[in-house]
């Protein structure tokens, strides 16, 4: 390899590394959805529940999971002002510490949704916390405080009176939050190590609760950050927020763009399948599909296999080759969680609490097993320790091999 | 002899110790203290975090009343060594539980920061909450006086169950006095109402009434939002200006909602693509810093005595009390409130409503009137 490509390729190989069998973000450490080294409970009851730890406040926000702790996010107080960053223990759940803070933008919200609806992320030695006020928190993994930026404090028009959702992404040196809304609506590149801005670049606007996804490019070995938008997607260099191309078909402003072998899979018409672009030449539709269309929950490639889930909670199983529909299953809905994938498996949790695992065949799906948490769960689960974590406002559940 | 001597160098060097941990205690919280905004100032902040982190519990004292003055940025770098240092405290079993209730009682000092204390103290002694709660009713610090009511609320809840209703009243009445969020005042309100008492809930929140309006003016393709009208070079209520659909005049319109909602919509004509201007009257014995809290599903602008205070281009993303919060600096006698509301062109049914709301409120979010009050829910400062 020479050295170019290597250097080049080095972002992406610290995220491997750094996070190895973490869980570091929403939708896990590729934002694909797919834990690769781990193997959670194919077969789950309720006995599989290793331990339950109490929560207060609100939270809509995914566990993450870094070494041998959990973190989440949560919010307390009548107007939700109270911003909490919590960790646990990974293996018996104790909870280690917890800090809060003070929301120095607005904090009105959906009522489905919470102020800690981002997910956390982490470049393994700190956790990035960012809230709907667009109060962005660094701590390192002991708890201590690091920086602390207010983005709609700096800029008093970024906010969304619905409530901001996209969770942010390390890539490198560069935690890329997006603060897209109808107003004052941008993206920035933060630098982990002072969370001063790299980079912030304007964006469509619109209210947008996308997050960013990972994108390696095969052309140039180059790691991209992939930011959806009313507008489209656009591919730009984690490092500078420059744009690299563009794909400018229009897209959704809640289901995410994910990427399965060096494909995009976009929320648009339906779901597009999209050949990633270059400096030099622009992205390549492959198919779109409305029958693959997604609701809340974002889409997911695993096995050379695309799964989308739809309003009615049906799961969609398609050909990511031409977008026909391979077999379909219905499931006890609605959704909002993403689905997340591990050894040959789906774990699906519906907004009522009810943890579905499906077991994939060449043919068909098949739900091999179910808990009935009980509790409303929007926030999309993490895999790691051979473990499936799942959060509600009151709880944060384990779920392991008995 | 030797033995005195070797404890005074002693106590000596722990002296020094303290002195010298007191020095870097306020240096550190200087240092964090000059945070602003876009990160100027977090990498001395964050050095200086780290060192105050480390810091005993005689530093907590320090951190709290260093809240005062400063910014809502480092207000927050501040709390997160206080909680460090709290921690390690709690696990030591040294936080000076004496301090922080004094500190809690001393209504002088940052409401921020003595909520903080007071969080701190319940962890170690749980019955403090009975202790000093029921006497914050009309705290200046929001969340403390917010417990207090919440306290009030559910004994009289329980004396309404009980039958004994002249007692229910006359403690919901009294919770009334410090409530000023809206699902506490509800609470309140609706047994308060179902008794027989009267309550002129727009004076209680110290919403705007009556304005005076004008319209409609082109938003067509929400270009109106950065038209400047004739109202927002002169405000002239005697005189006709070019309007959307020709000529329109200034008119009168008041509300009695009781959360101050005018509902243009409903009330005028349910404009699509439109501009509509209110202007209303605010009369400050003194010079004082306010705030004007809105609520509207509309994009929007506001001036007071002609200067732009801020402006929001969102439309539909649902309407609340106290959903924009703008600071305001009042000058003594009459100030004048131009609010430009603006609507769009959508079809879909969530998208049709056209209406806002407005109140002047402390910091606190107890409601202030621009004359003087006639009923008896105004609150104390």
């Amino acid at each position: 390899m020479k050295n170019e490509s290597f250097k080049l390729l080095l972002p992406l190989i610290a995220i491997g590394l750094c996070c190895g069998a973490d869980w570091p973000q929403f939708r896990g450490p590729l934002t694909n959805n797919v834990a690769t080294s781990d193997a959670p409970p194919s077969k789950v009851d309720q006995e599989s529940i290793a331990w339950t730890a109490d929560l207060e406040g609100r939270g809509a926000s995914g566990p993450i999971v870094v070494g041998d702790k959990v973190f989440i996010t949560s919010t307390t107080g009548f107007k939700e002002d109270q911003l909490h960053v919590l960790c646990f223990d990974l293996k018996t759940g104790k909870r280690l510490w917890e800090r809060q803070f003070w929301a120095t933008g607005r904090t009105q919200c959906h009522t489905k949704m919470c102020v800690a609806t981002p997910t956390p992320a982490s470049d393994g030695k700190r956790i990035f916390a960012t809230f709907s006020s667009n109060d962005v928190v660094c701590l390192d993994l002991d708890g201590n405080l690091l920086w602390i930026r207010g983005l709609s404090h700096d800029f008093p028009n970024a906010s969304n009176s619905l409530g901001m959702a996209s969770s942010p992404i390390v890539v490198g040196e560069t935690l890329i939050v997006p603060v897209e809304n109808d107003d004052d609506s941008f993206t920035t590149g933060l630098d982990v190590k002072t969370g001063i801005a790299r980079w912030k670049i304007k964006r469509p606007r619109v209210a947008n609760w996308t997050s960013p996804s990972i994108l390696k490019s095969s052309g140039e070995g180059e790691t991209l950050v992939l930011l959806q938008s009313n507008d489209g997607v656009d591919a730009i260099y984690p490092q500078t927020g420059e744009t690299a191309w563009q794909y400018e078909e229009g897209a959704s402003r809640i289901p995410s763009t994910t990427v399965g072998d060096n494909v995009l899979y976009i929320p648009s018409k339906g779901l597009t399948a999209l050949v990633p672009g270059s400096s030099s030449e622009p992205p390549k539709v492959l198919w779109s599909e409305q029958k693959l269309s997604p609701s809340t929950a974002s889409p997911l490639v695993y096995q050379k296999r695309i799964f989308t889930v739809n309003r009615a909670g049906v799961l969609t199983c398609g050909n990511p080759e031409n977008g026909e529909v391979v077999w379909r299953l219905r499931l006890k809905g609605p959704f909002s969680a993403t689905p997340i994938a591990a050894a040959n498996h789906l774990y699906l949790v519906s907004e009522k609490g009810l943890l579905q695992v499906v077991q994939l065949g060449e043919e068909k799906g098949e739900v091999t097993g179910e808990i009935d948490l009980k509790e409303t769960i929007l926030a999309t689960p993490a895999i790691a320790d051979n473990s499936l974590f799942l959060r509600s406002d009151k709880h944060l559940w384990k779920i392991s091999s008995k | 002899m030797m033995r005195s001597r070797f404890l005074l160098c002693l106590m000596f060097l722990f002296s020094s110790l303290a002195t010298l941990q007191a020095n870097d205690v306020e240096q550190d919280i200087a240092q964090i203290k000059q945070v602003q905004k876009e990160g100027q100032g977090n990498l001395a902040a964050s050095k200086a975090v780290k060192q105050l982190s480390q810091a005993d519990a005689s530093a907590l004292i320090p951190i709290l009343s260093s809240f005062e003055g400063a910014n809502p940025l480092a207000v927050n770098w501040l709390r997160g060594a206080f909680e460090t240092i709290a921690a390690n405290a709690i696990q030591q079993k040294k936080l000076p539980v004496d301090q922080l209730e004094k500190f809690i009682l001393d209504k002088s000092q940052n409401p921020r920061a003595r909520r903080l204390a007071y969080e701190t103290l319940i962890k170690v002694d749980p019955k403090a909450e009975d202790r000093l709660i029921p006497g914050m009713i009309n705290d200046p610090s929001v969340t403390l006086r917010r417990d207090a009511v919440q306290r009030l609320i559910d004994e009289a809840k329980n004396l309404e169950k009980a039958g004994k209703k002249d007692q229910a009243k006359k403690i919901y009445q009294q919770a009334l006095t410090g409530a000023t969020d809206g699902d506490q005042v509800k609470a309140i309100v609706k047994p308060l109402r179902t008794l027989g008492q009267k309550i002129d809930l727009q004076k209680h929140f110290g919403f705007l009434s009556d304005w005076m309006i004008v319209g409609p003016f082109d938003n067509s393709d929400k270009k109106g939002y950065d038209t400047a009208y004739t109202p927002e070079a002169k405000i002239d209520f005697t005189s006709a200006v070019e309007g959307k659909e020709g000529k329109v005049e200034w008119k009168s319109v008041n509300t009695e909602d009781d959360y101050g909602i005018f509902d243009i919509a409903k009330s005028i004509s349910a404009y699509k693509g439109a501009v509509m201007y209110c202007s209303a009257d605010f009369y400050s014995p003194e010079e004082q810093s306010l705030e004007i809290r809105l609520g509207t599903p509309n994009a929007w602008k506001i001036w007071v005595n002609g200067k732009l205070l801020f402006a929001r281009n969102e439309y539909h993303r649902g309407m609340v009390l106290d959903q924009y919060i703008v600071p305001v600096t009042f000058k003594p006698g009459k100030n004048v409130i131009l609010l430009k509301l603006c609507q769009n062109e959508q079809k879909e049914s969530w998208a049709q409503r056209y209406q806002f709301q407005l109140r002047i409120a402390r910091p606190s979010g107890t409601g202030v009137l621009s004359q003087k009050p006639e009923a008896t829910t105004q609150l104390s400062p």
